[in-house]
């Protein structure tokens, strides 16, 4: 069952707006990561094509975290190797792998709760050296109003909706030519939920490959184009969103259908 | 219903609060006596104050870099009085030298400039090694171990200097620059203590400014805050942490310099006493706090300049102002009965 070539297929005609979809951006090849003798990642490939939504989904402690943490550096595979547009990424430290165009929007949202949403936004175009960021902060501002209102605001003080646009937000803020989103619906009301959806899908619209990572399938099944279904480490499934959303397996164990 | 709780009396906590409230106690009977005694004229208690705020000054500098480091790496560098104690040593042989050959009279201005600087770079230079080769390897160790590896470090720093400069008490050639008093009639200030309280409160407003409002301060904020998310956002997590480093260095550095224009000499033991104080003055604040650590330096300055005469006098205890260092350790001992979190520290610090 297990087809980790599966080739990219666009399931959703309606899903233009990207353009040249097709070559591989990201690509993990027997990736192992440990947590000291626990073997968390049990040999990952996968691989994320420029202009796709990717969507990783699995249940509790199945890894899905751990392989963003291993893509951003966070936590360096012990072995397997991370390529980013051919290019491998696995043995640089995190704050380079951002400059490389990966940004993380990890899960819990993690904001700099002591900064205001400005200066969080300022944080998120570190990388970029002190580029000027005013056109980048405007285009978060209009994909998130709400986080216009708060600029100044304390971002710890915030619900946790607005925490997790903000998060978004500064991940958004350095450019990347890939975002890892997640669990960006973790705590969200089922209309917040959904717009955060939307937003994914606007982003990518505007050409950013997306690869999440959801607890709720259903809603990242809609959205992306391709998902793997990881289990205790290991990928179990590959295949076109529309498959798997019709899949047996996946129908019993993530969307909740006995 | 709820259960009805029995009352738990902690014994220690008794004892502590008891032992706490005696010295307040005996502090403010103290004070009653002294006022009521009337020795002391207003303008010795005027004189008292400024002191205390030049002294206090001093303080704040140093007790910046234990609160700087505290904030990002959460530990304490013990070993920063020692910091302090090599850029005053090292500006002594800069100072010997530039009086020696007549500098120091000639051109006045800059001779002080090019002590001030050795001070701050060999101060930044030590702190940064320390870090280095000290604290880095050890970064994910229990907090314990770091912790003693600073007392080792302090030890090390301390005697090295011992080994190279002997163990007796050198001078500072004076800058006359300094001499003298400004009298506006109602309020009189020595010159070199109206510099050191100047110099102090410019050095924090550009330390308040830096981390507010540069890329640098900035970064360094986001790391105290969580280092993972901060190398996320493109941060190099130890470049900031070496930076937090050279920053306190140089202001202990500075610091040293102040220092030694209100004590005129320098030995290799003199980083100890400044430095546990400054320690109190950051915890006083709440350590991890910048404006804490101003605060909660001044407050032990003008305590340990105004306390004894003001506290012990009244006891006719022979000469108060011997038992300085004994106000300053009271207070450490009050604040972590009392207020564990310091002033304006935060709960979650502690
Ligand atoms: N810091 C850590 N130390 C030790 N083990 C860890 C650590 N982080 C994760 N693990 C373990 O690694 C495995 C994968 O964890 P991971 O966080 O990647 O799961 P996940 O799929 O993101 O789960 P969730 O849906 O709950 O977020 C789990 O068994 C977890 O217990
Ligand atoms: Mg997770």
């Amino acid at each position: 069952m297990t087809d980790t070539t599966a080739t990219t297929v666009d399931p959703r005609p309606d899903h233009t707006g990207a353009g040249h979809r097709g070559d591989t951006l990201l690509e993990l090849e027997d990736v192992h990561v440990f947590y000291g003798n626990i073997e968390a990642l049990k040999g990952i490939s996968l691989n994320v094509a420029r202009g796709e939504i990717v969507t990783l989904i699995g249940s509790n402690g199945a890894g899905k975290s751990t392989t963003l943490r291993a893509i951003s550096g966070t936590h360096r595979p012990r072995s397997g190797s991370i390529r980013l547009a051919g290019s491998a990424i696995h043995n640089l430290p995190p704050h380079e792998i951002v400059s490389k165009g990966i940004a993380h929007s990890p899960e819990g949202r993690k904001v700099f709760s002591r900064m205001s949403v400005f200066e969080n936004l300022q944080m998120g175009a570190f990388s970029r050296h002190g580029e000027r960021i005013d056109d980048d902060v405007a285009r978060v501002f209009d994909l998130f109003p709400r986080l216009r209102e708060r600029r100044s605001q304390k971002a710890g003080t915030m619900s946790g909706g607005e925490q997790q646009m903000l998060a978004m937000g500064r991940a958004l803020m350095a450019r990347p030519s890939i975002l890892l989103l997640d669990e960006p619906s973790m705590g969200l009301s089922p209309i917040l939920t959904e717009q955060i959806f939307k937003i994914i899908e606007e982003i990518n619209a505007q050409g950013t490959t997306v690869l999440l990572v959801e607890q709720n399938a259903l809603m990242a099944l809609n959205a992306a184009h391709r998902g793997y279904v990881i289990q205790t480490g290991r990928i179990i499934l590959a295949d076109t969103a529309a498959n798997l959303a019709a899949n047996e397996q996946v129908r019993q164990a993530y969307l909740g259908e006995i | 219903m709820p259960a009805r709780r029995p009352i738990r009396i902690d014994a220690i906590k008794l004892i502590l609060w008891t032992v706490g409230g005696g010295l307040i106690l005996l502090a403010l009977i103290g004070a009653v006596l002294t006022l009521g005694q009337g020795r002391i004229s207003p303008s010795s208690w005027q004189n008292l104050v400024v002191a205390g705020i030049a002294l206090g000054s001093v303080y704040a500098l140093i007790a910046l870099g234990y609160t700087l480091v505290y904030g990002i790496l959460f530990m304490i560098n013990f070993a920063h009085g020692e910091v302090f104690m090599w850029g005053a040593f090292s500006s002594w042989f800069m100072a010997a030298g530039l009086n020696e050959v007549g500098f120091m009279d000639s051109n006045p201005v800059f001779a002080f400039v090019l002590v001030l600087a050795t001070a701050m770079l060999i101060s930044m230079l030590v702190a940064v090694l320390l870090e280095r080769i000290a604290y880095r390897p050890l970064r994910n160790a229990p907090r314990l171990v770091p912790l003693i590896t600073a007392i080792g470090a302090s030890l090390f720093l301390q005697y090295t200097a011992r080994g190279f400069f002997g163990s007796g008490v050198r001078a500072f050639p004076g800058y006359n620059l300094f001499e003298g008093v400004i009298d506006l009639g109602f309020f009189r200030i020595d010159i070199d203590d109206m510099v050191v309280i100047l110099a102090a409160i410019g050095l924090m407003l550009a330390l308040y400014f830096f981390i507010n409002q540069t890329r640098t301060g900035r970064a360094m904020r986001a790391v105290s805050e969580d280092k993972d998310v901060a190398a996320m956002m493109g941060i190099n997590v130890d470049r900031i942490i070496v930076t937090t480093f050279a920053i306190g260095g140089l202001l202990a550095g500075s610091a040293a310099i102040l220092y030694t224009l209100i004590f005129n000499q320098v030995h290799f033991f003199m980083g100890f006493l400044p430095g546990i104080k400054a320690f109190t003055a950051a915890v006083l604040g709440g350590i991890g706090n910048i404006i804490g650590a101003a605060i909660g330096g001044l407050i032990l300055g003008i305590l340990e300049q105004v306390g004894p005469n003001l506290f012990l006098t009244g006891y006719n205890i022979p000469s108060p102002n011997q038992l300085q260092d004994v106000i300053a350790f009271s207070v450490l001992v009050l604040v972590l009965i009392f207020r564990p979190s310091g002033l304006l520290g935060r709960k979650e610090n502690v």
